[in-house]
């Protein structure tokens, strides 16, 4: 596994505040149980092929029933969880449902509350980056964590640049180590 | 009635002998004055200043809140920096992140005005000193009376003559200063205060634009408002390049014109080819649709380049590679740029005697000149290049497959390029491919290849990757000849009248407006799916720009284009392309004029009515889907001002904020109803006013919601709910979770999607609300409740 806190388009250097590097899978564990009131966005690429045999979409479903974590969907990425069974998924653009994180007024998908904790995956590299950059200086409340294979400097936490391979063992071994939440 | 205009006419004396005495430093300042001929009286806001329209600024604002999207943590503008401003940190001179980021956004906002307002008064005093000053201005002889609709509504002026279009460039020069002087340090410090000068930003933007496009129309003869406009070739494979080829880049057109004009005069129209990328193309068609032809949009510049293609390039201002004199060199083609804004180090030759210059460019004893005079361009460019192709021999610096092949097989697969690349794209593994003997992979990344260039500058063996992908892709590129209808201009007031009506009562269920620049997550083909999928629904799809260009470059499978297929009416189902860049305001102009024309709302400096005629009745919405530059930018925040959404692509979250609206806030979406000024809830309609999104498919369904308006009757709201629903079934596969919002009762509801959406409306708890003749403006109010 890579250790470098390197961004993946190497020009979007972000500063001087930078995300943790995730180095063991634990530390997802850790956070998500430690939040009282998480919730997991997820882009159009999770449904992509670009993940591997196994899709970043079916480790989000996985991540959600595991934990309990409410998704969001956006864009049109909604259909394929649809297509997996899985219709719990509330639908939003990713700048609503980044506008909305911002706000500490918003009681969240379930109206019982603000969120503490926004997991990502699946969106643009750089739409991501420029949304998590507004969660860092505008929902201050909130931690954040990258869950793309890349390293993406404005989240609170995120993996570094990773191999497929490698990727595909972290969520492996977080969804096992959730499962004891 | 007699009026001065604003630019005064100033008269210095040093020293005055006269038989009545002696007079010195004498100084004496009159205006034009010009003669009224028009009979509407002075709106509430000519001419205005900054802070004028403050108040509906912040109408908006309240609504639409900015989203900050930070591409930067720091601002480095000043020596106290760099500053960090994230979370809650204010920078040395007290600035937040939230000011910050909109004062980059009005930076980038003034620098699209500024270029647009110069790009027209270079136009203008151009055509001034060649058709003289009298001469009148017609963008669409007598099927369009409201010649200038932004114009008359910003200013409050009528402009007849090339001359009465420079009040209009006074003011939009002295609004672009203060402007831009606001972002000084130490001076505005609002995030709010900013939005709204951002939002004048964009209004001045749409007021410089009307202008170049209105001079250029009136003067070089230029379609005027013709839905029949004819139609022309487009697409990398066009060029004869059996003939001495002229390549034109850029955005203002008279070195193109001159070419053109010393072709026809010498009777050489025949023996050169002359084609163009980005805007200078699609106006050089606009003069000439026989003699000139379109490569593509700004993407296409290098791809074009380096095959070798252009003997001679042509540069005038805006959206030019900065390397294209480099580039030219390369491939041992002279470069003439012929702009003030963009003079790229070559030595300025404006005053030399034409045959000198040509000489030295012919011999090559330099790589280019300067030239300022665009008759002069003509000549040079043309004469050069017919000593200058036999030369050249198309040289060019596309390697061999072989070349390819090797280099794919020294590749470490480090992926650099891949992670300079804007849309991430695969090339690592498309090398992969070719080391072992296939460029097919290559060539597909061709085809949603941005023609940035930034993986030749990241890869440590310095291969020429886009130059590889161009010759991957080097068989679909010679058969890319396509039909564009060339830029028609103005809509015209007989069209007006005959979609006014249906438009504002929503049963043409909306205008797309697709424009923007080539910066596409996946290749111009999307913009193509997009304004089929709308025409089809018979909305009124209107084009501008690289945009329209792309929406050309896709055929069926009877090998016909878009602009083959839909008819250039502005009607339901029409596609039409209005033109280059500064034609977007003809969009806006047709926005205006439903108000105008149709509804009959006064006109005359009178933005902020009608502004909220637009926002609460207009179903107009404008899709940047490749938006990349400031003028988009500033192009946009004009639609905004005016009450007209935007969606820009996912690269478009770059711009640092979006102003969205929140559904889930009831308090945010009453309006008054002028016939009673009871507040009613009007829904979310239209949900933001800028927003990026993520893929095609959210675009598509964004659009069709935008659509809707406070004003829809109930037969224009069915109509826009179907459209809504049935693309979200389609591309998202489910009923959207938020139809309830747009049911203002059952009359509103689809009569094929009824019993679907009643039981959303009962999850929901929907209540019935009235439709209201609604405004955001009280004094807009005809009878007060108790009066």
């Amino acid at each position: 596994m890579g250790v470098k806190a390197e961004p993946w388009q190497k020009a979007e250097i972000a500063g001087p505040k930078k995300a943790l590097l995730i180095l063991k899978p634990e530390v997802v564990v850790a956070m998500v149980k430690r939040a009282k009131r998480p919730i997991l966005v997820v882009g159009h690429l999770a449904a992509e092929d670009y993940s591997g045999d196994v899709k970043m979409i079916d480790y989000a479903i996985r991540m959600s029933k595991t934990a309990g974590i409410p998704v969001v969907a956006t864009a049109h990425t909604i259909s394929g969880f649809i297509k997996r069974d899985f219709h719990s998924a509330a639908c939003m653009t990713a700048m609503d449902i980044g506008n909305r994180l911002t706000d500490p007024e918003w009681k969240g998908l379930d109206r019982k509350g603000p969120h503490d904790l926004a997991l990502f995956m699946g969106l643009p590299y750089y739409m991501e980056f420029v949304i998590l950059a507004g969660l860092k200086s505008f929902a201050t409340n909130l931690k954040t964590i990258s869950l793309d294979r890349f390293y993406d400097p404005h989240a609170t936490w995120s993996f570094p640049n990773l191999s497929v391979q490698d990727w595909n063992k972290s969520f492996e071994i977080i969804l096992t180590k959730l499962g004891g939440k | 009635m007699l009026w001065l205009t604003r630019k005064g006419v100033n008269i210095k004396i040093k020293e005055l002998k006269t038989d009545v005495g002696f007079v010195k430093d004498l100084e004496l300042t009159i205006g034009r004055l010009v003669e009224e001929k028009w009979a509407e009286p002075m709106g509430p806001t000519p001419f205005p200043e900054i802070t004028t329209l403050r108040n509906w600024d912040m109408k908006l604002l309240k609504r639409y809140k900015p989203f900050y999207l930070p591409f930067c943590d720091v601002c480095c503008l000043c020596t106290f920096g760099k500053c960090d401003l994230t979370g809650d940190k204010r920078g040395a001179c007290g600035l937040n992140m939230a000011a910050q980021q909109s004062r980059i956004v009005l930076l980038a906002c003034c620098i699209g005005a500024a270029t647009h307002t110069a790009h027209a008064r270079h136009l203008v005093e151009h055509l001034i000193e060649k058709y003289g000053g009298n001469s009148p201005i017609d963008v669409g002889g007598l099927n369009v009376d409201v010649e200038a609709p932004v114009t008359r509504l910003v200013c409050g002026i009528k402009p007849e003559t090339l001359r009465d279009l420079e009040d209009g460039l006074d003011w939009c020069e002295g609004e672009v200063t203060h402007l831009l002087s606001a972002t000084h340090t130490g001076q505005e410090g609002s995030n709010l205060d900013f939005e709204s000068k951002v939002l004048h930003a964009g209004m001045v933007d749409q007021v410089g634009m009307e202008i170049a496009d209105m001079a250029q129309i009136s003067a070089y003869g230029f379609p005027k408002g013709d839905p029949e406009a004819p139609l022309t070739e487009i697409g990398w494979g066009i060029a004869d390049v059996t003939k001495p080829v002229i390549l034109v880049i850029g955005h203002n057109v008279p070195s193109a014109v001159g070419i053109i004009d010393y072709l026809t005069d010498k009777g050489m129209y025949n023996a050169v080819e002359v084609v163009g990328i980005c805007c200078t193309a699609i106006d050089m068609t606009r003069y000439s649709s026989s003699m000139a032809k379109i490569v593509g949009p700004i993407s296409w510049q290098l791809r074009f380049i380096r095959s070798g293609l252009p003997d001679l390039i042509v540069v005038d201002e805006q959206c030019i590679r900065a390397d294209a004199l480099v580039e030219a060199q390369k491939i041992k083609a002279p470069v003439i740029a012929s702009s003030q804004k963009n003079c790229l180090g070559l030595e300025n030759r404006t005053k030399s005697p034409a045959k000198e210059i040509i000489s030295d460019m012919v011999e090559g004893k330099v790589p280019g000149v300067l030239i300022l005079d665009p008759e002069k361009v003509g000549e040079v460019a043309v004469e050069t290049v017919m000593a200058v192709a036999p030369k050249r021999n198309k040289f060019k610096i596309i390697p061999e497959i072989e070349e390819i092949i090797k280099a794919a097989q020294e590749c470490t697969q480090c992926n650099e390029c891949m992670r300079a690349c804007p849309n991430n794209m695969p090339i690592p593994e498309a090398m992969k491919a070719a080391a072992k003997g296939d460029l097919n992979p290559l060539a597909e990344i061709l085809e949603s290849c941005v023609g940035c260039a930034r993986c030749d500058s990241a890869c440590p063996n310095d291969f020429p990757l886009h130059s590889f992908m161009v010759k991957a892709g080097e068989k679909s590129l010679i058969q890319e000849k396509f039909k564009i209808r060339v830029g028609r201009g103005a809509i015209q007031d007989v069209e007006i009248r005959e979609v006014g009506g249906p438009i504002v009562l929503g049963e043409i269920p909306g205008v797309v407006a697709l424009v923007g620049c080539a910066n596409y997550p996946h290749g111009g083909k999307e913009v193509a799916e997009i304004a089929e999928e709308f025409a089809k629904r018979r909305y009124i799809v209107v084009a501008t720009g690289c945009a329209a260009m792309s929406m050309a470059m896709v055929k069926d499978e009877e090998g016909k284009t878009l602009y083959e297929k839909y008819s250039g009416r502005f009607e339901a189902g029409g596609i039409i392309n209005v033109g280059s860049c500064v034609s977007n305001p003809h969009i806006a102009g047709a926005a205006i004029k439903i108000a105008s024309i149709f509804a009959k709302r006064k006109l005359r400096a009178n933005y902020e009515e009608i502004a909220d005629y637009v926002l609460n009745r207009v179903g107009a919405v404008g899709l940047a889907w490749g938006a990349m530059s400031q003028k988009a930018a500033s192009i946009a925040s004009g639609f905004w001002r005016l009450g007209v959404p935007v969606i820009v692509g996912p690269h478009g979250s770059k711009y640092r904020r979006m102003l969205l609206g929140r559904k889930d806030r009831e308090e945010d979406w009453y309006v008054y109803d002028a016939r009673t000024g009871d507040k009613v809830y009007a829904g979310p309609t239209p949900e933001h006013l800028f927003t990026a999104a993520e893929t095609k498919e959210e675009a598509m369904v964004l659009i069709a919601k935008f659509c809707m308006r406070p004003n829809d009757t109930t037969k224009g709201r069915a109509i826009k709910l179907t459209h809504y629903i049935d693309l979200h079934k389609r591309l998202y596969g489910v009923v959207p979770d938020d139809i309830h919002l747009f049911v203002r009762n059952k009359a509103d509801l689809p009569i094929t999607m009824k019993d679907e959406i009643l039981k959303v409306l009962e999850e929901k708890g929907w209540k019935e609300t009235r439709i209201p003749d609604p405004t955001l403006l009280p004094r807009l109010i005809r009878e007060r409740k108790g009066e």
